[in-house]
C-alpha cells in the first residue's frame, strides 16, 4: 500500500485520491490501534512493571517470580496445566483434522451444509454457558446421558469430578466448545486446495486415506500451526472450566487446579497483586516462546 | 505537496508519531483517571478513624438475594432515604467477590458500598487488612446496642479487640429430628454422641436408607470436628494459628463418623447437593447441623412438611459437662471506612441487625442481636411449622466452642478439596486427617500466618 502511495506520488497523478486513500486506511487501523494500545500493550507492560516491583512500587527483581514459584500449589498448577494441554492439543489437531476432512469428502449435498452447522453450534455459545451445559451433563442425578454416566462407574456427582478426572473433564468441555469453529476453518482451508492438485491424485490413483495424508494435510500445516499455537495460548489460560466446576461442587474440584486460577488467588485472596502479574508475565512468555518455536519450524510465515 | 502525500518512510513516521500520540493520550487518559479516583479530599479523624467528607446522596446497600427483603423493608419504613440497593451473591460458596471488587476499588480509590451483606465470617479478618471495615465501637454505634449481641456473637468480627463488623445471624449447631419418623421407629433421641453412634449403628440394621446424619458438605468440619473440640483451627493472633488435627478431639469423632459412613447411616452427598435432594430428602431421621437448618434445610430445601421437624441439644461426649457446638456460617454487616453517608450507613446497620421489624420477624436465621431474637424465637414457634419448643437454639447460642476461629483462608474450601475427594473414593476421615492438617498448615502459611501445633 505504501508503495503505491510513493509511486502515485512521483508520477504525479491521482495525489488526492492516494491520501484520502491513505487516510481512509489509517483511519480503519486507527481503531484497532487505539483498543491494541490501551488493552493490549499498556495492560502488558502494566503486568510487567508489577511483576518487579512490591506494592510500594520499589524494584525487587525477580523475587515476585520465586516466591510464587515457591507457593505450595505452584508447581500441581503448572502439572495441570501441562497434563491438560497435552490431552487439549492432541485431541484438537487429530478429532478438528479428521472431522475436517470427512466433511470434506462428503462436500456435496445437504449433509455437508447441516454438519458444519451442527459443529458450530456449541462454538456460538459463550464460554460460561457452554461450561454450565457440561455441569449438567456430567451430574448423573440431572444428565441426560446418566445411563451412560452409570455404565461407566458413576453415580454422584463427586465421582465425576474426582481429581484425577479433571484433565479429561476439562478437554472434553473445551473440544466441545472450541474445535466446531476449528473444524469450519480447517474445511475452507481444504477448499482451497487447487482442484488440479486434487485431480492430479486421483489421477495417480491415490485412494481416500493416500490423499488425506500425503496431499491435504502437508498443504494444511500452516492452518494447523495456526490453530495449535492459538489454542496452546488459550489452553495456558484455563480458568472458567475448573473455577465453574469449582463453584458447582462446593470447592470440592479445581479451585487452585489452573495457574490462571492460581493468579487470580494470589492477587484478589491474597492481596499480591504483585505475585498474580509474575505469574501472568510468565504465561506470556511460555505462550509467545512456544508460538515462536512452532512459527520458526513450520515455516509459517514462508511465502507460498 | 510533500506534506499531502508523503513518501512510505514519512508516512512510518507520521504513522508512528500519531501511534506515540494515541499511546500518550490513553496514557495521560489513564494517569488522569487514577489522580483523580485516588484524590483524597481532607479527611477528620473521628469515631476512631479518617473519615472522608460527609456528603449527600444515595446510600449504596450491597445485599444477598436473601437480605434484600431486609434493605427493602428498611426503604419501605424510611421513604425520606435515599438508598442505592445492590443485589450480589453475598459471596456465596467462597466467591470472594466482595473481597475482589474491593481490592479493585482501593486501586481506583472509588466504588466501595457504604454497608454490605457478607455470608461469610472471616470478612474482618481481610476487609480490616484492606483498609474497607470501619470500627464499629469506637463511636458509630453504641455500646448498649452492641452488648445485647450474643455472647461470642461479633467475636468473629473483632481484630484486636476492636469489633469491625456486625454478625446478623448465629449459626450455633443443635440436633434436629423427624419427631414422628423417630416416634414410628421407637427410638430416643441420643443425648451423647456415645448414643449417637449407637442409634447410627442401630438405624443401619434395623431401617437400613434411613440417615442419622450427613458429612458430605464442605462444613461438615464445623459441626461435627468443633463440636467435639478439635483444634484445627485456633486463631491466636491477628496473623497466627494453631492447627492440630489428629489431637484424641479430633480422632474420637473421626472414628464415629467413620462407622456411620461405612455403614451407611450417615451420607456423603451433602445436603444441598442433587444427589440428596433427590435421594435422601425424606430419609433424614436426625441431622447435626446450624440453625438455619430449620429453613433454609428442612422446609425449603428438602420440602419436609410442617409438624416433623424438631430441635434437641447438641449431642455432648461422656463426661462432658455441656455439649459444644460449631459456628456454620451466618452473615456479618459491614460499614466501609470511606463512606460519605455515616449517619445513614450507621442507621442503616442499626436497624437491620436489630429492629424487630425485620431481625425478630422476617429474619430466615438465629437474630445475633439477643433481644432479637427472643422475638423471632416466638415467631418461629406460632409459625406452626416445628413439632415442640425451640428452646435448644437459644441454649445453644451460648455454647459454641470458642477455641476455633474466622481465618483468613477457608476451613470450608480445605475441607472439601482435601478430604471430600477422598470420602467419594471409600477413604476414612481418621485416615486423611493428617492430610487435613498439611493443607491447613500450607493455606494459613501461604497467607501468611504463623502457624503452631
Amino acid at each position: 500500500m505504501t508503495a503505491t502511495h510513493s509511486s502515485a506520488g512521483s508520477a504525479g497523478r491521482r495525489p488526492r485520491g492516494a491520501a484520502r486513500q491513505n487516510r481512509a486506511g489509517l483511519a480503519f487501523v486507527a481503531g484497532y490501534v487505539l483498543l491494541l494500545i490501551a488493552f493490549g500493550i499498556l495492560p502488558t507492560g502494566y503486568a510487567v512493571y508489577f511483576a518487579f516491583t512490591d506494592a510500594g512500587g520499589t524494584f525487587t527483581g525477580f523475587s515476585n517470580f520465586v516466591t510464587t514459584a515457591q507457593d505450595f500449589r505452584f508447581m500441581d498448577a503448572v502439572g495441570h496445566v501441562a497434563l491438560y494441554l497435552l490431552f487439549w492439543l492432541v485431541s484438537l489437531v487429530v478429532f478438528v483434522v479428521a472431522l475436517a476432512l470427512l466433511l470434506h469428502r462428503l462436500a456435496s449435498g445437504p449433509v455437508s451444509k447441516s454438519l458444519r452447522f451442527l459443529y458450530y453450534i456449541p462454538g456460538a455459545l459463550a464460554g460460561a454457558a457452554s461450561v454450565l451445559v457440561w455441569l449438567f451433563m456430567l451430574d448423573p442425578t440431572v444428565s441426560p446421558v446418566s445411563s451412560l454416566l452409570g455404565t461407566l462407574g458413576f453415580h454422584t456427582f463427586g465421582e465425576v469430578i474426582a481429581p484425577g478426572n479433571l484433565a479429561l473433564l476439562f478437554t472434553i468441555v473445551a473440544f466441545w466448545t472450541g474445535a466446531g469453529g476449528w473444524i469450519v476453518v480447517i474445511y475452507g482451508a481444504l477448499n482451497n486446495i487447487p482442484q488440479d492438485v486434487m485431480e492430479a491424485a486421483r489421477i495417480d490413483g491415490a485412494n481416500a486415506w493416500q490423499t488425506a495424508w500425503r496431499v491435504q494435510i502437508p498443504m494444511l500445516r500452516k492452518w494447523i500451526v495456526y490453530m495449535v499455537i492459538l489454542a496452546f495460548a488459550g489452553g495456558t489460560q484455563l480458568f472458567v472450566e475448573p473455577q465453574l466446576l469449582s463453584l458447582a461442587s462446593v470447592g470440592v474440584a479445581g479451585r487452585d487446579y489452573s495457574l490462571n486460577q492460581l493468579t487470580y488467588d494470589f492477587a484478589f485472596q491474597m492481596n499480591n497483586i504483585n505475585g498474580a502479574a509474575a505469574v501472568s508475565v510468565e504465561l506470556l512468555v511460555v505462550s509467545v516462546s512456544a508460538a515462536a518455536v512452532f512459527v520458526a519450524r513450520s515455516g509459517f510465515f514462508d511465502a507460498d | 505537496m510533500t506534506v499531502n502525500m508523503p513518501s512510505s518512510s514519512s508516512a512510518r513516521a507520521l504513522g508512528r508519531k500519531r501511534a506515540a500520540l494515541l499511546a500518550g493520550c490513553a496514557a495521560t487518559v489513564l494517569l488522569t483517571v487514577t489522580a483523580c479516583g485516588g484524590g483524597t479530599a481532607s479527611t477528620t479523624t473521628k469515631d476512631g478513624f479518617a473519615q472522608a467528607p460527609q456528603k449527600d446522596g444515595a446510600l449504596t446497600v450491597w445485599v444477598d438475594a436473601t437480605r434484600m427483603d431486609a434493605a427493602k423493608l428498611y426503604q419501605k419504613q424510611h421513604p425520606d432515604v435515599k438508598l442505592d440497593i445492590v443485589s450480589y451473591d453475598g459471596d456465596a460458596n467462597g466467591s470472594n467477590y466482595l473481597q475482589t471488587k474491593v481490592q479493585l476499588f482501593n486501586r481506583t480509590g472509588k466504588g466501595w458500598p457504604d454497608v454490605v451483606f457478607s455470608s461469610q465470617n472471616n470478612e474482618a479478618s481481610w476487609a480490616v487488612e484492606a483498609g474497607f471495615a470501619a470500627p464499629l465501637d469506637k463511636g458509630l454505634l453504641p455500646s448498649t446496642t452492641l452488648g445485647q449481641f450474643a455472647k461470642g456473637a461479633n467475636d468473629v468480627c473483632t481484630v484486636d479487640h476492636t469489633v469491625y463488623c456486625l454478625r446478623n445471624d448465629l449459626s450455633q449447631a443443635v440436633l434436629w429430628y423427624n419427631a414422628p419418623l423417630l416416634k414410628e421407629f421407637g427410638y430416643q433421641v441420643p443425648t451423647t454422641w456415645e448414643e449417637y453412634q449407637q442409634l447410627g449403628e442401630k438405624v443401619a440394621k434395623e431401617h437400613p436408607g434411613y440417615l442419622v446424619g450427613d458429612a458430605g458438605d464442605s462444613f461438615t468440619p464445623e459441626i461435627y470436628l468443633w463440636a467435639s473440640k478439635c483444634g484445627a483451627n485456633q486463631i491466636t493472633g491477628p496473623k497466627s494459628v494453631t492447627v492440630n488435627t489428629t489431637s484424641e478431639a479430633c480422632t474420637k469423632m473421626a472414628k464415629l463418623l467413620d462407622v456411620l459412613i461405612k455403614n451407611k447411616s450417615m451420607s456423603i452427598s451433602g445436603v444441598f447437593s442433587t444427589d440428596f435432594a433427590k435421594n435422601e430428602a425424606d430419609k433424614v431421621l436426625l441431622m447435626p447441623g446450624p440453625a438455619w437448618f430449620g429453613g433454609a434445610v428442612f422446609r425449603d430445601g428438602l420440602k419436609v412438611p410442617a409438624k416433623q421437624i424438631a430441635v434437641a441439644p447438641m449431642p455432648q461426649w461422656q463426661g462432658d459437662s455441656s455439649p459444644s457446638t460449631g459456628n456454620v456460617g451466618g452473615g456479618t454487616w459491614l460499614i466501609s471506612k470511606h463512606s460519605t453517608h455515616l449517619n445513614a450507613a450507621t442507621d442503616f446497620l442499626q436497624w437491620v441487625t436489630t429492629d424487630n421489624a425485620y431481625q425478630g420477624e422476617k429474619a430466615p436465621g438465629f437474630p445475633a442481636y439477643a433481644p432479637a431474637a427472643e422475638n423471632w424465637l416466638k415467631g418461629q414457634e406460632a409459625s406452626g411449622y416445628y413439632v415442640g419448643d425451640l428452646s435448644a437454639l437459644k441454649n445453644a447460642s451460648t455454647q459454641v466452642w470458642p477455641e476455633w476461629g474466622s481465618g483468613q483462608f477457608s476451613q470450608e474450601a480445605i475441607w472439601a478439596a482435601t478430604v471430600k475427594p477422598g470420602l467419594t473414593q471409600g477413604k476414612s476421615i481418621v485416615s486423611m486427617l493428617p492430610a487435613w492438617q498439611d493443607s491447613i498448615t500450607k493455606y494459613a502459611k501461604s497467607n501468611g500466618y504463623k502457624v503452631s501445633q
